[in-house]
């Protein structure tokens, strides 16, 4: 039978718990993850992606109702170039460290650099290619060359400005 | 209810006429999601129906540039051996029983209209897309393989291992089932696009035409004026099994 | 103070624990041989794309058909009246609970992908049998679980005939749209036939029987509880009843296909073993023989109305079922697809063969676990709850039981 002393004792411990908790995740700083940068920047004009927070926040949701229009209806590309999972692939790649592009078991694929920080099971790429046809990595145009392996920061992400928009390549088919 | 005005109506009459023209006004909202999607010319429709013609006397009894070219396009490779490796298409040789007559013919999905797979499919993941492509939407395919035992041509198949090198245009993952898709990802790639009238040939097809035999015909079978329906109504063609009445769009020449 | 009719096991006892060990450790090894199926991938198995059903099915299907049948004790107390059943009616619900729970369990862990079963519980074609199987079998778990509470307690025990009805025409549809798997498939010779859904009915008396018999004789033995001879006649005397009209089905069945020459093909197969006589040895020897005559005899034989036979009558049954399942799913895929009358077939992937099968030990290991899932659940229960009737004596529970003359 816990007496007085020893229930206030384990209501004060839970209490300190659950604040180190919040506190842990709330003031954390996110240095531990690497984001692997893409290979370029969208166009704005070929709407192939929303703001970082918006697909950050919602990816699987436009995947999700992208996937079921893409398999049930047939609609591909005119509607949503550049919504599909091959298209994200096609520029969200990165090398290993074997100089060779990173495959989803790794952490320096893009998808899995954030869902193993994050411990949510990603199980796309039971299925889908996790690299893109031309597996050949290749460094980004221009001379903003980042590599996963430079330091680079997550929060550099939010603070930095707005880019060149590099020219849209035409047709990407190889 | 007041008395005063000259109105007679009880709070049940009220709420209930209300409602009933709330529902009214905006029941005929539900047809605006066709006229939404009425712009839409790219998904597929039921205008087409997609379909092959085999002429089984243009088929030589040892090649196998349909299923080379099939394994080649959807990135299907053989791993722990030919009984659970799958095959999407396989070229089937035939002797007849009383008469010793030997022939063969590639015998694949029949993309049915009324595919006993997709009755039987649990979630709905085995289905058939509004231009009669017979599919697999392994997102919800919970790999019961109830489909592999309901499909009258045993065209499906389980995949028994992990795969790694899975070709972009076709996604495959192990303990899903899967079957020929007629190249989907060839049949859909100039769709929308006016200026590309004529659609890809899947894989097996454009190979027996390389190859210069010639036997496959793939095209809208709804089209009256495309090469297999011509060639439909010239020679005809017969499904396999026919008494199932499955309506099939794969259809033979030649079955003696 | 008078003992209560239900009462819990007693007592601490290590032939308890030690059977509950044993069986952990079926459950244990089936978890072990899930994990490992599911890591590599179903390659492991000898189930590929012919036989793509095989020695899990054979003993989930099994599990499931018998958990339907178990309810019959039960289902005859409450529907039919019949007085002496009653005591035994609320372990009749339990069994049929634990066997449904452990055949489902297998089919849910042989699944390609297993993590997919909330897909399967949410998204549904109606026009599936199998859609309806899983409306059907959750259906059937909340249905019986309510029977048994009413059973129970006591303030509700008046409700138990309502609910006992339910429960009997629930798992009448549900055993049909079991054999309905394989009837509604137009596919194979051995399949799309209407009957095969009545004699999955009537296979479900006898088998879920034949486990209750034993679950009983075992129970009542082992806890030193008095078990009268005329329930056990009761009990004997339904099995024989069940197992030859379970006979009569089979063969109408076989009969029928025989009569069609389309079919004779299967029927040499699976009669005369032409191309592989494994399925002929199973029919004949496991399902008649082993599954149907010997039982026959030892049910009724004069000389033989014994404890003993009664549980030895069952347990052939149960090696019968499983014969029978084995025959009816695995040699089913066996025979060759007829897409071609009149042709010799061969092609790369299997046609026109006759599919090899042998059963695998992870497959083996996996529908043990099921079997040892349902054993668990009952033992574990009626050691925590009210559910054993003390005496079944037949004082107890004979209504037409009169007292032998008291010598003055």
């Amino acid at each position: 039978m816990p007496t007085m002393q020893t229930s206030r004792l384990l209501s004060s411990l839970l209490t300190a718990g659950v604040l180190a908790l919040w506190a842990s995740t709330t003031f954390a700083d996110v240095t531990g993850l690497t984001i692997p940068k893409a290979k370029e920047m969208a166009n704005p004009d070929t709407k192939c992606i929303k703001p970082v927070e918006d697909m950050r926040k919602n990816h699987m949701q436009y995947l999700l109702h992208q996937r079921d229009e893409t398999l049930r209806e047939g609609i591909r590309e005119e509607k949503f170039k550049g919504e599909s999972l091959k298209e994200c692939i096609e520029c969200h790649n990165a090398p290993g460290k074997d100089g060779k592009v990173a495959r989803v078991a790794e952490r320096e694929h893009f998808c899995n650099a954030c869902h193993s920080f994050t411990a949510v099971k990603i199980d796309c790429f039971d299925c889908h290619a996790d690299k893109p046809a031309n597996s050949e990595y290749r460094h980004p145009l221009g001379d903003k060359m980042m590599t996963s392996q430079s330091g680079f920061d997550s929060k550099q992400l939010l603070n930095q400005p707005k880019l060149d928009p590099v020219a849209a390549k035409g047709d990407k088919k190889p | 209810m007041s008395d005063e005005t000259g109105l007679n109506v009880t709070r049940r009459q009220f709420l209930g006429t209300s409602t009933a023209l709330a529902g009214l006004a905006i029941a005929p909202g539900v047809f605006l999601t066709k006229v939404a999607h009425a712009g839409d010319t790219v998904a597929a429709t039921e205008k087409n129906r997609w379909g092959m013609l085999i002429d089984t006397s243009k088929c030589a009894t040892g090649c196998n540039d349909c299923v080379t070219a099939c394994n080649k396009e959807n990135g299907i490779s053989g791993t722990h051996g030919p009984k659970t490796d799958a095959q999407w298409i396989r070229k089937v040789t035939l002797t007849d029983k009383q008469t010793g007559y030997v022939q063969s013919l590639p015998l694949l999905c029949q993309h049915c209209e009324n595919p006993p797979c997709v009755d039987v499919c649990p979630t709905g993941a085995s289905m058939k897309r509004a231009d009669g492509i017979v599919l697999v939407d392994k997102h919800t395919c919970i790999g019961c393989r109830y489909c592999m035992m309901a499909c009258p041509y045993k065209a499906r198949s389980f995949i028994h291992e992990v795969l790694h090198e899975q070709k972009t245009t076709a996604p495959r993952g192990k303990g899903t089932v899967e079957s020929c898709t007629f190249c989907v990802q060839r049949v859909d790639a100039n769709r929308g696009e006016p200026e590309k009238s004529k659609h890809q040939d899947p894989a097996c097809v454009e190979a027996c035409n390389a190859s210069g035999h010639k036997a496959m015909w793939f095209g809208d079978l709804k089209d009256p004026n495309s090469e297999i329906a011509t060639e439909l109504k010239k020679h005809g063609g017969q499904q396999l099994r026919a008494d199932l009445q499955l309506n099939t769009g794969v259809r033979y020449q030649g079955i003696t | 103070m008078q003992k209560p009719r239900y009462l819990e096991l007693e007592g601490r006892s290590a032939g308890y624990y030690l059977l509950l060990v044993i069986l952990g450790c079926f459950i244990a090894a089936g978890l072990a041989a899930f994990v490992y199926m599911e890591h590599e991938g179903h390659w492991v198995t000898r189930m590929d794309n012919q036989i793509v059903w095989g020695t899990p099915h054979v003993f989930a299907v099994f599990l499931i058909v018998a958990a339907s049948g178990a309810l019959n004790v039960a289902s005859i107390s409450s529907v039919f009246g019949r007085a002496i059943y009653k005591p035994l009616a609320p372990l009749s619900a339990l069994l049929a609970l634990a066997l449904l729970a452990g055949g489902l369990a297998i089919l849910v862990l042989d699944l390609g992908r297993p993590e997919r079963v909330i897909v399967a519980m949410t998204k549904y074609n109606f026009k599936s049998i199998f859609a309806w199987n899983m409306i059907l079998y959750n259906g059937f778990f909340a249905i019986v679980l309510v029977y048994l509470w009413m059973m129970m307690e006591r303030r509700f025990n008046k409700y138990s005939k309502v609910a006992g009805f339910f429960a009997f025409i629930w798992r009448l549809t549900l055993t049909t749209g079991t054999g309905s798997i394989f009837g509604f498939l137009v596919a194979r010779e051995a399949y799309d036939a209407a009957i095969l859904a009545p004699m999955f009915i009537i296979m479900s008396f006898a088998y879920g029987l034949a486990i209750f018999n034993i679950v009983v004789v075992a129970a009542y033995n082992w806890t030193h509880r008095d078990l009268g001879p005329a329930m056990l006649l009761k009990l004997r005397r339904l099995l024989g009843i069940f197992i030859a009209a379970s006979l009569y089905f089979v063969v109408v069945y076989h009969l029928t296909n025989l009569y069609i020459t389309q079919r004779h093909g299967i029927e040499a197969f699976i009669l005369l073993g032409t191309g592989d006589a494994t399925y002929m040895n199973v029919f004949w020897f496991g399902q008649i023989l082993i599954g149907g005559v010997l039982p026959l005899l030892l049910v009724y034989a004069p000389r033989l109305q014994c404890r003993v036979s009664l549980v030895l009558a069952s347990i052939l049954v149960i090696l019968g079922g499983l014969s029978q399942m084995y025959v009816t799913i695995i040699g089913g895929q066996a025979y060759p697809l007829d897409i071609f009358p009149g042709k010799i077939v061969e092609s790369s992937f299997s046609d026109g063969i006759i599919n090899a099968y042998s059963p695998s030990l992870p497959e083996v290991m996996l529908g043990l676990a099921g079997v040892a899932i349902a054993l668990f659940l009952v033992v574990f229960a009626i050691k925590v709850l009210r559910i054993l009737p003390q005496s079944l004596a037949d004082r107890d529970v004979d209504p037409h039981y009169v007292a032998e003359k008291q010598t003055a």
